[in-house]
């Protein structure tokens, strides 16, 4: 008897509804729909404003931007999921991308071991924030942005503050920034990498156990505990994984720069938390998802790229994405709020 | 080698329900003691539960009754007693301990993953996944799988307001997201189901809802044990009611035996149980 | 990681313009349909003879490179040049020029204005030049030089020498306790090494390797002037602004309280070290800096800046412009000053107490033409 009146109530409050609800209801489901949405708007926008937005070789001079940030976003969103954050993305990029270049420009090494050494050292890295966060038990916060110094310290260190040219390194090491094209449409294999890295971590993310209990344990991370959730082992996990996405980004970046940089991408902590927030990823954990963050790469580049061809000079557009960001958690706030 | 039954409120029994206790119990505690530091938590406390019965557990704040849940279901390790679980003796060193022995719990706070949907959450930790390649090298989940049979155990449960599996749980009601915690507890084979109150939060229809549900679980041969603080719904759906007061078993009546009033008297020692033959 | 400073005030003061910029790009479905058929405005210029040109400085608050942007701005129209102002987030940001490197190449400019950021970006120079685009460096010669078709800038060795020249007249045979307050300490620049190393040069002192700060002997005798003995105290990073200026400054005293003659890499340095010298109560000191910014200038006449080589980068950008319109249309190329590999913009000392020996003009006259009024 319970169960009609039930069900009754529940048809009520559905008929209740308003426009504006049921779109609280749809976002809700699909995060990504709203920066989608906004994508899809500053394409038609720039389309119409300048003939040299849409064009082949611009798309494939966007995708070349977004590349890096879009890669190293994919390891911020993993964190960023699990309710934390990390500064010391872009330190453990540059460290890496460093002691790679260096152990092959300057120590000889043959470019796959030199990679591969690099790449090992920023997963280390990464399970290093994942140890202090998981057994000394420090915030996210506090211990990434003291790693983001440590690592910043070593890697200008270990470089003596002075860059290497990507001609003095086996092929290798540059291959990601060569391309291929149909046309003016010209892609790099540091597209091709970036697009695996998606691939494979959405499909980790979204079909497996070990993606689950990272939405567990971001969400409420003393349920996932008592559900039977290894959390510490999932969030040193975490780190870990997105230490190793850090390594293949400093790969990315060497073939995007033609040169290895100690001070590179000053900013990158900052640009990856950007497109992880304006693509629908709540800072409060558990909610999100990667095809969001790409969006919201896609999307910080587009404005970036799109004032850029609008002749904007380049000032206004920290401005364009700073509303963006503060809009998009807003949304958030708001989805945050549905109701059954 | 079980322990001695402990004597039961037989005649308070109704004939109906008598066939639960012609077995032996499927978990009992004897002797529990645990003391922090010089605050005694139990102090020796004995406990029988039968196959297919709801066995509450009353008592005053601090009168040692989550302390008992505690030690049953692995979150404290007494200092001494002993259970058994289907005559075999136990220890269980943290929850996860008591869960594979089949001991699940619902905790107040219920556990439940809000962001998740309510297959996941039935199934977390649990996972199950898809059968060939697809699961055991690139570790795929069965999702529709899990949420068929998410919605069959929800359905066991009697609960109908709950259709869509793939729902988050935080769209859903306190009652509803009560019912996914309770199905969750009942879902994997578990002997015996410890609610921690279940109705605190909820509303009279609500906690109708979720009392159905606890005869349910009951009715398909679990035994439950229900903590709370709400004497009606206690008489209302317990075969037996465990007093606890001051650290101790102040004696196990049932509703029938006893009225409410009786039963809080006991519970705060304005009255004292006569020991029963 | 090293900032110069921000300047709130300009930017509070575009906050206005900017936000109807960002509502112009969110609503552009709706504005730019009008502004699409309207030839003059909107951002190709096709079929005008207005010629694409992108200035990309290495930030947008350091005041030399805010000077440059906004000279070449009011000086774009006099050649028809759509000019589009682009730079790096902050000091070390290849990543940023790169982007506005290959966002000029997509918008069809004819040429580029760069100040390098560093070695990182000669993948992406090399490729606009690929593309057909005339590339000048501005201020920073690219390594190796010809990575761009030309540099224009000032010669900074010569700038740091008068320094040097000046300061050794000045002391008259006085010992010299030297501190050098350079620009960075973790990574090498050449307009670091040459302003640092041309100013002991210009004091007679051997540098040792003439790219290497700090590497020179850090006693002796100095023989410019008079000559005499030197001490250097220290060589200290400032990151070319008033609180890094003031913080090496600081150090440098710590080592040694009798410091004469401090040597700074610009003038924000400059006056950081000025502060410092007068809270631990040194008003001997001289200073000498490279810039000459109108706030440079100022102090040079306040006495705080002994003497400072004044550079012109507004001179840079407007004759960049100039060469990049006049090759579109058809015209030649620029050539390098003789005897140098740059196209040299030239550098005047400006002090109100000339030394014989050591051509300047007093602070009056770097007044009238110097940047960043």
């Amino acid at each position: 008897m319970t169960t009609t009146t039930g069900s009754a109530a529940a048809e009520f409050s559905r008929r209740q509804q308003s426009p504006l609800q049921r779109l609280q209801h749809v976002l809700h489901g699909r995060p990504w729909l709203s920066p989608l949405f906004l994508l899809v708007v500053a394409f038609v926008a720039f389309f119409i404003a300048t003939p040299t937005f849409l064009t082949a070789s611009s798309m494939g001079i966007l995708l070349q931007q977004t590349a890096v940030v879009a890669a190293l976003a994919v390891g911020q969103t993993l964190i960023i999921l699990t309710a934390g954050i990390d500064l010391s993305v872009g330190a453990v990029m540059v460290l890496s991308m460093m002691v790679m270049a260096s152990l092959a420009a300057d120590g000889g090494m043959p470019g796959l071991i030199a990679l591969l050494i690099g790449v090992a050292l920023a997963t280390g890295a990464g399970a290093l924030n994942g140890f202090l966060v998981t057994r000394i038990n420090l915030p996210p916060f506090i211990v990434t942005l003291g790693t983001l110094s440590i690592f910043t310290a070593i890697a200008l260190l270990y470089s003596g503050g002075s860059s290497i040219q990507a001609d003095r390194m086996p092929r290798l090491l540059n291959f990601l920034g060569e391309g291929f094209g149909i046309g003016a449409f010209r892609l790099t294999w540091g597209i091709v990498v970036v697009a695996l890295i998606y691939i494979v971590m959405g499909f980790v993310i979204s079909q497996t156990a070990w993606g689950r209990y990272v939405y567990a344990v971001g969400d409420d991370r003393e349920s996932a505990r008592l559900s039977g959730v290894p959390s510490k082992r999932i969030l040193l996990g975490v780190y870990t994984v997105a230490g190793l996405i850090y390594g293949l980004a400093a790969w990315l970046l060497i073939g995007r720069a033609g040169a290895a940089t100690p001070n590179a991408v000053p900013d990158a902590n900052l640009q990856s938390i950007t497109a992880v927030v304006i693509g629908g990823t709540s800072l409060f954990g558990g909610r999100g998802t990667l095809i969001g963050t790409l969006i919201g790469a896609l999307i910080v580049q587009t404005f970036a790229f799109g004032l850029s061809q609008l002749g904007v000079d380049q000032q206004w557009r920290y401005l364009a994405i700073g509303v963006l960001v503060i809009v998009a958690v807003a949304i958030d706030q708001w989805i945050r709020k549905v109701k059954a | 080698m079980s322990a001695e039954r402990l004597p039961l409120t037989h005649d308070a029994i109704p004939e109906s329900r008598r066939h639960i206790y012609e077995s032996d119990p499927i978990l009992s505690a004897r002797d529990l003691v645990i003391t922090f530091g010089r605050v005694v938590g139990l102090d020796g406390v004995n406990l029988d539960l039968y196959k297919g019965e709801v066995l509450a557990v009353i008592g005053d704040n601090g009168a040692g009754k989550s302390t008992l849940i505690k030690c049953i279901t692995g979150a404290y390790v007494p200092d001494s007693g002993t259970l058994e679980l289907e005559g075999k003796r136990v220890t269980f060193r943290r929850p996860q301990d008591a869960r594979e022995a089949g001991i699940e719990t619902v905790y107040q706070q219920l556990a439940v993953i809000p962001a998740l949907d309510i297959a996941s959450n039935l199934y977390l930790a649990r996972e199950e996944r898809r059968p060939g390649i697809l699961g055991s090298v690139f570790r795929m989940l069965d999702k529709k799988g899990m949420k068929e049979r998410a919605g069959t155990s929800v359905q066991n449960l009697g609960i109908q307001t709950i259709q869509n599996m793939g729902q988050a749980v935080e769209t859903l009601s306190g009652g509803q997201r009560q019912a996914v915690a309770v199905a969750r507890a009942a879902a994997f084979g578990s002997k015996v189901v410890v609610l921690d109150e279940p109705t605190a939060a909820l509303g009279v229809k609500e906690s109708g809802m979720v009392l159905d549900m606890i005869k349910q679980l009951r009715d398909t041969g679990l035994a439950v044990i229900l903590i709370s603080h709400n004497m009606p719904h206690v008489w209302e759906v317990a075969d037996r009611i465990h007093i606890q007061r001051l650290g101790g078993c102040a004696g196990v009546i049932t509703p029938q035996s006893h009225e409410m009033g009786d039963g809080v008297a006991i519970m705060t020692g304005a009255k004292t149980l006569e020991p029963t033959a | 990681m090293h900032s110069l400073p921000v300047r709130p005030s300009r930017a509070a003061h575009r906050l206005v313009a900017s936000a109807a910029i960002v509502g112009l790009a969110l609503t552009a479905t709706a504005c730019n349909r009008s502004s699409s058929s309207d030839t003059a405005a909107g951002g190709s210029g096709g079929g005008e003879e207005s010629v694409g040109v992108t200035l990309i400085t290495k930030d947008s608050t350091n005041p030399f490179f805010v000077a440059m942007q906004n000279g070449a701005k009011e000086d774009a129209g006099k050649n028809n040049v759509k000019l589009t102002v682009a730079s790096g987030k902050q000091e070390g940001d290849d990543q940023g020029q790169i982007t506005a490197i290959e966002d000029s190449i997509a918008r069809g400019d004819k040429g580029i204005l760069i100040t390098p950021m560093s070695t990182g970006v000669n993948a992406a120079i090399k490729k606009a030049r690929d593309a057909g685009l005339y590339v000048i460096a501005l201020d920073t010669p690219p390594d190796p030089a010809d990575t761009v078709d030309i540099t224009f800038a000032t010669d900074n060795r010569l700038a740091g020498k008068l320094d040097g020249e000046w300061a050794a007249a000045t002391l008259d045979g006085k010992p010299a306790v030297i501190a050098l307050l350079d620009l960075f300490d973790d990574k090498i620049v050449s307009v670091d090494y040459n302003r640092d190393q041309g100013f002991l040069e210009g004091m007679g002192i051997d540098v040792g390797d003439p790219k290497k700060n700090g590497d020179e002997a850090k006693t002796g005798k100095y023989t410019g002037g008079k000559g005499g003995d030197y001490t250097i105290v220290c060589n200290e990073a400032s990151n070319g602004a008033e609180d890094g200026g003031r913080s090496a400054m600081e150090r440098c005293l710590a080592k040694n309280k009798d410091i004469n003659l401090v040597y700074t890499i610009n003038e924000p340095a400059a006056v950081g070290a000025n502060a410092a010298l007068k809270a631990a109560g040194n008003s001997d000191a001289i200073i000498v800096s490279v810039d000459g910014g109108c706030a440079g200038v100022d102090s040079v006449k306040k006495g705080v800046i002994g003497a400072t080589s004044q550079q012109y980068p507004l001179k840079m950008a407007t004759l960049g412009m100039e060469a990049i319109a006049k090759i579109a249309r058809g015209g030649e190329a620029p050539k390098p000053t003789d005897g140098l590999d740059f196209f040299n913009t030239g550098v005047k000392l400006v002090t109100d107490e000339p030394v014989d020996g050591v051509e300047s003009i007093d602070s009056t006259e770097g007044a009238d033409i110097c940047w960043g009024k």
